[in-house]
């Protein structure tokens, strides 16, 4: 009886933390318009933001957003300080080490951006002895170091800074985001005079690329339970809804595109 | 536990990281020491039109933290076309140079002021007995003034270099890769800390001890004289120094 009586309390306070983990910490970042940006007042918006709100709503979890660092990221997954990332980490196999991936939830290329006339090619030979300005810690920078070693790399913190190096005259060209590139620079009075050049690179591989949710190490559940609600989410159009708020065109990873029709 | 694996991989990165620290600190401080010369005398000259300007050069430099001084230069020049037109701009381009100028600028004003201190406390007595044994002004100046004033700089100047040698730090914030950008870097990339900024910190404190250590030599050639054991048994070469002087 008295056993049973443990027990039973025992099932009670073990309970708790099983209700408790339908609580999920979000890590999201706020410098990468239009996925995450912060506004003025603190408010963080951002396909990101979006992306997150609508997996919540679909796994009927209460979510905390959490900012922090893009430099942090990972290490702050690893710390415990949240759950999960949606933050527009591409997925690469550095990063498959440390963390697992939901499946992408969008893929967008890169693009060489320079003052309009200032080049007309792009080869490694091309850019020798030129200086470019990318984000560091970054699948582009890994990119530039493989393809590119007879060029001047100027690695900067946050991707905006990227814009605002080659606006300041830093660097001669920049490696960036197709989208944040064109919402954060160009779209600005400080982008004018310079254009996206040459032809968009895709950094990701074919049906394993793109952008994807970081998960810790084997949470498998959690991940599993992202992947079904990412499915929902594209499957009915709330994904589509929300994508033509911010973008004229498609980034949904091909593969799911293929998979819907 | 400690990765030595991480540690042994990472030292390369961390040797060009602490090159990277030495160049920014040496040619900040000698060129910090070399500025302040000249203006610690216009400092404490008694004649307002000198030493005013001084002190707001340096009131200013010393009222700002080091790493806002680092972001109007790093950011704030490039957006005047006047410095973007001129003949400098290779220079303020790159980010090297930047952090070199913010901080030889701040290194100046704080070294301006130690000096400044010494030569105003120089008895005024010294000079005075200089002049009546005929020394000229020039002789006064580089055997008597300077030496006595130097050597009561010693002690604080000391720490301005050690603190300037922390400062260097701040240089990683404007993708200068030195010794904590490479820590930062080891961090992101394998989310240790006891094998990134615990080794930044080792490399950090090894050259405090150094430069201790250099400074506690220097303090003792200099500083002799306080000594009541050292300067008791004067050394033949020192005696006839002392007499060359004289």
């Amino acid at each position: 009886m008295r056993n049973t009586i443990t027990s039973l309390v025992l099932t009670t306070v073990l309970a708790v933390p099983a209700l408790a983990s339908d609580q999920i910490r979000i890590g999201v970042e706020g410098n990468y318009p239009p996925f995450s940006q912060v506004a003025p007042d603190g408010a963080l918006s951002g396909f990101d933001i979006d992306i997150a709100d609508a997996l919540c709503d679909r796994m009927q979890v209460e979510c905390t957003l959490v900012q922090q660092e893009w430099e942090g990221m990972i290490p702050a997954l690893s710390a415990n300080r949240f759950d999960m990332i949606v933050a527009s980490m591409t997925i690469t196999d550095a990063r498959r080490e440390r963390v697992d991936f939901s499946d992408p939830y969008y893929d967008v290329p890169s693009r060489f951006i320079a003052a309009e006339g200032d080049f007309t090619s792009y080869s490694p030979e091309d850019l020798a002895g030129q200086t470019i300005i990318v984000l560091r810690n970054s699948p582009r920078a890994d990119f530039l170091e493989e393809n590119y070693p007879d060029s001047r790399i100027l690695a900067v913190d946050r991707e905006p800074a990227v814009y605002l190096e080659l606006a300041a005259g830093r660097g001669d060209i920049a490696f960036g985001s197709s989208v944040v590139s064109a919402e954060a620079f160009l779209n600005t009075p400080q982008g004018e005079g310079f254009v996206q050049v040459g032809d968009p690179i895709s950094l990701t591989r074919a049906g394993e690329g793109g952008v994807g949710i970081a998960m810790r190490k084997n949470d498998d559940a959690l991940r599993e339970r992202v992947n079904a609600a990412l499915a929902e989410i594209m499957a009915d159009g709330t994904y589509d809804e929300m994508a033509s708020q911010y973008f004229e065109f498609d980034i949904m990873p091909e593969a799911a595109r293929d998979a819907l029709n | 536990m400690i990765n030595w694996s991480i540690i042994i991989e990472m030292l390369p990165a961390f040797w060009r990281g602490l090159q990277i620290t030495l160049i920014l600190l040496c040619t900040a401080g000698l060129a910090g020491l070399a500025l302040a010369v000249p203006l610690s005398l216009a400092r404490a000259s008694s004649h307002p039109l000198l030493s005013w300007p001084v002190f707001i050069f340096t009131y200013i430099l010393r009222g700002t933290p080091l790493l806002v001084q680092l972001f109007i230069i790093y950011y704030g020049l490039p957006q005047l076309d006047i410095v973007r037109q001129s003949a400098f701009w290779p220079f303020f381009r790159d980010p090297f140079f930047c952090a070199w100028l913010a901080f030889t600028l701040n290194t100046t004003a704080y070294t301006t002021e130690i000096f400044a201190g010494a030569i105003r406390n120089t008895p005024a007595g010294e000079v005075e007995a200089a002049r009546a044994m005929g020394l000229s002004r020039t002789q006064v100046l580089r055997d008597i003034f300077w030496p006595g004033a130097w050597r009561r700089a010693l002690p604080q100047y000391g720490n301005e270099v050690v603190q300037l040698m922390h400062a260097t730090a701040l240089a990683s914030t404007i993708t200068i890769v030195e010794i904590l950008r490479v820590g930062r870097d080891v961090y992101y990339n394998h989310l240790v800390i006891t094998e990134s900024f615990g080794m930044a910190a080792v490399f950090f404190l090894a050259l405090t001890v150094v430069l201790t250590l250099i400074f506690r030599i220097l303090e003792k050639l200099f500083l002799r004289h306080l000594d009541p054991r050292d300067s008791a048994n004067v050394s033949p070469s020192e005696t006839t120094k002392v007499t060359v002087n004289a």
